[in-house]
């Protein structure tokens, strides 16, 4: 893997004020969609459905600039791949080198069954993308996702192999490698969570890793120390404060500020009727005290649903101290929504928009940072993930 | 030798059928690949496996290894396995 420079860019703290369109990009199990809005969110057009059948896990268009936007796709019969656009989904092409891992010799391998996360590189390293896959695996691509490269310090580290075992391991829909984080600072400081299998962090760009573990809580009765019992299920890096990060676990919500080691569950300060469980977890892109999470059902057999069926969203503002609940417009009752860990996000607006697509299909946006809910659509397949691009 | 191909595959192909050669079913999606940049891998994963959902037929038995012999004369039908909604 080529190595860049070390680069060393301030985070960015300047609010763009909503300047430029909004595009929203769904990905579903049955296709992916464009939602494009004006400069006040308030007007919206539907573009879709791009690849309708292919199984979309993520899309993303590349926040660095440049135009290109990548779909992580399958079907119910054909292996993974990732198609690219550089004119915002008019026209595909197929990547020349998808993800695959290495065909060792004298021993049985791997095989990608779907690419899971995208992430853009760096701004420092304009091609650079880096992508996770089910079963776990990372890789990288230097030429804007046409070609793709595994990267070894993980996908054959004895290390992380004790962690996903066998085909038979992992977490119900398949281990993968998800909430891949770059350091806005520095392009070699990465960080990326194993469902299951902890978080993970390096300095080296990529050559080696370090577990990051402790203060995580694992399902009662396993044992804390063993690595594969740790499931993050979204990691979000401040742009604000790239030195603090938000975690949404299997087993609650954390916050870790570093140079420190220990996540702090602040996830205990949620109501008790609420709990602190679900899959994403939003980070405010101008202030690191502020976070929004959607709370699921967490008890007995895990339903993963809205706590007695009504879905609300909670924030915080004071960096997990206390949590308010925000419900306006959504559903004050049979409400029995589940959202996926890629499906939510917030724009760069002043107020920030927040956005999150259900399993059921619907696409709910708030203008005021959750004070206010409306719906943006209907009747679309199981939303996979909602990512926001700013358009110039 | 005749090939007929699951529509799931036929965004690479433009067609349903179409002639193919190769001594061997390797080499047959290798003439493929050549042919349909990236058909290879949508089929067959980076472990020398027939994806999970899919089934090769030669003529009218079902194939499971690609050092299977072909002749020209045979007919080989890629075909997409059933499965849930």
């Amino acid at each position: 893997m080529a190595r860049s420079a070390k680069s060393k860019t301030k985070p960015s703290t300047t609010r763009t004020s909503g300047k430029g369109q909004t595009l929203l990009l769904v990905a579903t199990r049955k296709g992916a969609w464009l939602f494009q809005a004006d400069a006040a969110r308030r007007k919206w057009r539907t573009d879709g459905p791009h690849f309708l059948g292919h199984i979309i896990n993520h899309l993303v268009l590349d926040p660095r600039g440049g135009g290109t936007m990548l779909a992580a796709a399958s079907t119910g019969h054909l292996g993974p791949t990732i198609f690219r656009s550089t004119d915002l989904g008019r026209h595909w092409k197929e990547a020349r080198r998808p993800p695959a891992f290495v065909n060792p010799p004298n021993r049985a391998g791997r095989s990608v069954k779907n690419t899971f996360w995208l992430t853009a590189g760096h701004v420092s390293e304009p091609g650079v993308w880096y992508a996770g896959t089910s079963p776990q695996g990372l890789f990288r691509s230097e030429d804007h996702g046409d070609t793709w490269e595994p990267l070894h310090s993980v996908n054959d580290n004895p290390d992380f192999q004790a962690i996903w075992g066998d085909d038979q391991g992992g977490t119900p829909d398949g281990p993968t490698i998800h909430s891949i984080n770059i350091d806005p600072r520095d392009a070699r400081h990465l960080y990326f969570g194993m469902s299951s299998g902890g978080v993970h962090e390096s300095t080296d760009g990529g050559c080696s890793w370090t577990p990051l573990l402790a203060g995580m809580e694992v399902v009662d009765g396993l044992d804390v120390a063993n690595i594969a019992f740790h499931d993050p299920h979204c990691v979000r890096l401040c742009p604000s404060n790239p030195d603090r990060l938000y975690q949404q676990n299997h087993c609650g919500i954390y916050r870790l500020d570093r140079p420190g080691k220990r996540w702090e569950r602040i996830g205990r300060n949620m109501p008790k009727k609420i709990g602190d469980i679900g899959f994403p977890i939003v980070v405010h892109p101008y202030d690191d005290k502020t976070a929004w999470v959607f709370p699921m059902d967490g008890t007995s057999v895990w339903p993963r649903t809205s706590p007695d069926g009504k879905p609300a969203v909670y924030m915080t503002t004071n960096a997990g101290r206390t949590w308010r609940r925000q419900s306006e417009g959504l559903p004050e009752a049979q409400g029995w929504w589940t959202v996926k860990r890629q499906a939510m996000t917030s724009d760069d607006s002043d107020p920030v928009g927040l956005y999150f697509g259900t399993t059921g299909g619907e696409l709910w946006m708030s203008r005021d940072e959750g004070g206010h809910w409306q719906n943006l659509a209907r009747h679309l397949p199981e939303i996979y993930a909602v990512e926001f691009a700013r358009m110039a | 030798m005749k090939i007929s191909m699951a529509s799931p595959l036929h965004s690479y192909t433009g067609a349903s059928t179409l002639e193919a050669h190769g001594s061997n079913l390797a080499e047959l999606l290798e003439d493929l690949e050549r042919r349909f940049p990236g058909i290879r891998f949508r089929m067959i994963d980076e472990q020398d496996r027939i994806r999970r959902h899919l089934r090769v037929f030669v003529n009218d038995a079902q194939v499971f290894d690609l050092v299977h012999p072909l002749r020209p004369d045979d007919e080989v039908h890629i075909v997409q396995a059933l499965s849930g909604g």
